[in-house]
């Protein structure tokens, strides 16, 4: 990649004093370019998720037949936490702070972020993180095992001695979080070329302005509770502790605090990335722009009020449980005028399947799968059953599998034209979306009658009337993960040559990004766009 | 935005500051980690070192990254966009902050309202009082814990209240330095912040008192004195760490201010210095009333 660009930008015209530029690993370590560091986030998320799925391979290889096969439960459990820390905090975070980095910028006709140095910053800690959460694995201790989620008294009184590891490695995950997003609404509010007024910018800038207020509004509190489960666990505190006058269940709701609003921060970006690529390849604006910002608005501000229906099963007091479970099913409305805005942009659109477009349509619709089984989970008494089955782990996997990671695909193939200056191999990408697309099913869909028929989550062993369909999810599961490496070999194509990509490669496409060259050079909009390319990225109907 | 003349806007060259900063991140947590995993497990090892290390890297980072920045400035490269960029990161790592306090707040609301009242059965947890803990006797500040540890609690009277008045007269005389440099005047400036910086000392000096108190034979209000013990910890803490790392800020602006620094334009340090200390105050007079106080 580094070679392909450098010899892209001595083409360049601009000569400016700062398109001077280092290569080798110095140039990567020391970078303050906004495309640089997006290019960092993009391969260190895909990195992280190829991880992530190689724990998730072994689960399921353990979980292929009943009984213990390959390994312990200890260290099962080990897997199924690093899977999930890996996956939400490695992967899809980092992905799409990777793609704010790449696009922003040049949608908002920017410069650069605005704070260059502290964007290298935020990405190069992660790697740092990531490296003492792996790490554990090897350590004395071994990794988390007391799931994602770390509930207390599970990672304090009983944890296996990782604790302290975990909770340094979150508050550098969280640093990170909260650097890269302050740097995306200093861009956003900033930034902006004149001209751009707030409800002209695209819809991609606006769930990345509202998803970096919700990380601002919620990491802190996250490095709060950690806080309190370091001091619970070394230094004698009883915040988690009834005997101290604490309380177990009051570290679910400081966590979920922070974890309900951390699930909006990774499908709100998934949001505009589809409502980027719907209306382009329909050849018509984006239906309802102003009712998608509200609506994502919407969303964001009840994200706040919602996050106890993850602990209907605690005991809480009636007037809690209806409080929540009302709330929660009041986030359907903003999200349903969110999949009928997408409907009707389709609606007598003039559509082609390019592979960005397939990938959206399956987010549309296998995400709206996602919505159903959590309406179904919102409902209190249903959730008494639901609660811990392999359920809940169907109804999160479709929003954040199809959800996110399938809109990150698609955001992927939009943009890698740009990005690379090459068009990706078409019948390849394909292969990739198909396989996906039904490796994803066959893995997730019989999940629901699992969880529906009682098998609980994170367990190594289960009961015998589950094994056919656990065969089934696991085939799903290595066909899905092996499919994934067909991207890989897309994108490592698309960077090393292919059909040369013209500056704006799909004829639908609205935004400034296409009316630079492809590949961008490295500086773009160091002056900004005229207001004619401004007024044509305007997603409006009219 | 939209009539003005553009200005170009900075974008830095390439910097090795994030990457010093990034491998000292890293030694502190991992260095910490590795200290209170060994504290535990009553080891002795190269935890502590490492964190020590990875603080001193830290502040070899912090120093000559703001150096950068400051030549930069300067030398006149910022423009007035750059500096609102600068303006509205601090707001928002300030807002960022907010939020961390309130993870403690609502920590100690919640104890408070719900689980000290539920352990001793209230609502509908009759037999949680009465088979767990029977002589357990719901109250704040908890001052003997279902388990039966026993601690005393903290007055408002006295050294609390000298300190909420040395803070709230700090943030004022940090207000009258701020109106003596949009004036221009440089001696009033000098001392008014000098004054300012004085009172935040003197808060620290007063709150080690306090814990010292706090730790007396006398009083025995410990760290791992129950969950009143907890909070109290906790939240002084980590304020005092924020009012040491706001004091900081200042005697940095202090000595930038001797060398002529800042005009009545051009101070975005300084305001973010200022805001901070504000900001630090507004947190210990919610600490003074939900701590000390009710």
């Amino acid at each position: 990649m580094t070679t392909n660009v450098i010899e892209q930008d001595s083409h360049d015209e601009h000569h400016d004093e700062h398109s001077h530029k280092m290569t080798g690993v110095k140039r990567w370590l020391y970078t303050t370019n906004h495309k640089d560091i997006g290019t960092l986030y993009l391969w260190f998320a895909f990195i992280m998720f190829l991880t992530g799925g190689a724990l998730a391979m072994v689960i399921r290889a353990e979980l292929f037949q009943p009984g213990l096969q390959l390994v312990e439960p200890d260290f099962f459990n080990q897997l199924t936490t690093v899977h999930g820390l890996v996956m939400v905090f490695g992967a899809i975070m980092p992905a799409f702070t990777g793609f704010a980095n790449w696009m922003l910028p040049m949608m908002l006709g920017a410069p650069d972020m605005a704070l260059p140095r502290m964007n290298n910053w935020s990405f190069w800690i992660l790697p740092f993180a990531f490296a003492i959460l792996l790490g554990s694995f090897f350590m004395e201790s071994g990794a988390p095992n007391f799931g994602w989620t770390f509930y207390a008294p599970l990672s304090t009184t009983y944890s296996n001695g990782s604790t302290a590891f975990f909770v340094f490695a979150v508050h550098i995950m969280g640093i990170s979080s909260i650097m890269g997003a302050i740097n995306i609404v200093v861009t956003i509010m900033n930034m902006r070329a004149p001209g751009m007024t707030y409800m002209k910018m695209p819809l991609f800038v606006w769930t990345f302005f509202i998803t970096a207020y919700l990380l601002i509004a919620v990491m802190p509190v996250l490095a709060g509770v950690v806080t309190m489960l370091l001091t619970d666990t070394y230094f004698g505190t009883s915040f988690f502790d009834a005997a101290g006058g604490g309380d177990p269940v009051m570290f679910q709701h400081i966590f979920w605090f922070f974890g309900h609003p951390e699930v909006y921060i990774m499908i709100l970006p998934a949001f505009g990335i589809v409502s980027t690529i719907i209306p382009a390849f329909s050849r018509k604006k984006l239906f309802g722009y102003s009712s998608m910002v509200y609506a994502t608005s919407s969303i964001a501000l009840l994200s706040f009020i919602v996050w106890a229906h993850h602990m209907f099963t605690t005991g809480m007091p009636l007037f809690g449980e209806l409080f929540f479970m009302y709330c929660t099913m009041l986030i359907a409305v903003p999200t349903g005028v969110k999949v009928f805005n997408w409907v009707a942009t389709m609606w007598r659109g003039s559509l082609s399947f390019e592979t960005p477009m397939l990938f959206s349509i399956a987010f549309v619709i296998l995400f709206t799968i996602g919505g159903f089984s959590g309406l179904m989970l919102a409902m209190t008494p249903v959730d008494f059953q639901y609660h811990d089955t392999y359920f809940v782990v169907a109804h999160f996997h479709y929003v954040l599998v199809t959800g996110s990671l399938f809109s990150i695909y698609a955001g992927a193939y939009f943009w890698l034209p740009k990005w690379t200056g090459h068009m990706y191999n078409d019948s390849l990408s394909k292969w990739h979306f198909w396989c996906s697309l039904i490796s994803v099913n066959l893995l997730f869909f019989p999940m629901h009658f699992l969880g529906l028929a009682g098998m609980p989550r994170r367990i190594p062993d289960y009961a015998l009337q589950f094994a056919d369909f656990n065969k089934w999810v696991s085939i799903g599961g290595f066909a899905f993960g092996l499919s994934q490496l067909i991207f890989l070999a897309v994108v490592i194509k698309c960077i090393r040559g292919g059909e040369k990509a013209p500056a704006k490669p799909w004829d639908g496409a609205i935004g400034l990004e296409w009316t630079v060259a492809s590949p961008a050079p490295y500086h773009t909009f160091s002056t900004p766009p005229p207001q004619e390319d401004i007024d044509n990225a305007d997603q409006h109907e009219h | 935005m939209t009539n003005k003349e553009y200005e170009s806007y900075y974008v830095p060259d390439q910097s090795h500051w994030p990457i010093v900063g990034a491998v000292a991140l890293f030694m502190i947590a991992f260095g910490a980690a590795n200290y209170v995993t060994d504290l535990k497990n009553e080891q002795s090892g190269y935890g502590g070192y490492l964190l020590l290390a990875g603080i001193a890297l830290v502040v070899y980072m912090l120093v000559g990254w703001f150096s950068d920045v400051i030549k930069e400035s300067l030398s006149g490269k910022y423009s007035h966009q750059m500096d609102n960029s600068f303006r509205q990161g601090m707001s928002w790592f300030i807002f960022s902050e907010v939020m961390f306090f309130a993870a403690f707040f609502g920590a100690l609301l919640y104890l408070r309202v719900f689980s000290v009242p539920w352990l001793g059965g209230a609502g509908n947890n009759a037999a949680t009082g009465a088979v767990l803990w029977p002589d357990f006797v719901a109250q704040w500040p908890l001052l003997t814990t279902p388990d039966g540890t026993t601690t005393t609690s903290m007055g408002w009277f006295g050294l609390p209240l000298i300190n909420t008045v040395l803070l709230l007269t700090s943030s004022i005389t940090a207000h009258f330095a701020h109106t003596a440099l949009i004036k221009n005047e440089r001696k009033p400036l000098k001392i008014w912040l000098g004054i300012t910086i004085l009172l935040g000392v003197s808060f620290m000096g007063f709150q080690v008192l306090e814990y010292a108190h706090g730790y007396s034979e006398e009083m025995r209000l410990f760290l791992d004195s129950g969950v009143y013990g907890n909070t109290f910890y906790l939240l002084t803490g980590f304020h005092g760490m924020h009012v040491t790392l706001g004091c900081i800020m200042l005697i940095v602006m202090w000595f930038r201010i001797l060398k002529g620094h800042f005009t009545p334009e051009n101070h975005f340090a300084f305001q973010a210095a200022s805001w901070y200390w504000h900001f630090v105050d507004v947190v210990w007079v919610m600490l003074f009333v939900f701590v000390y106080i009710l």
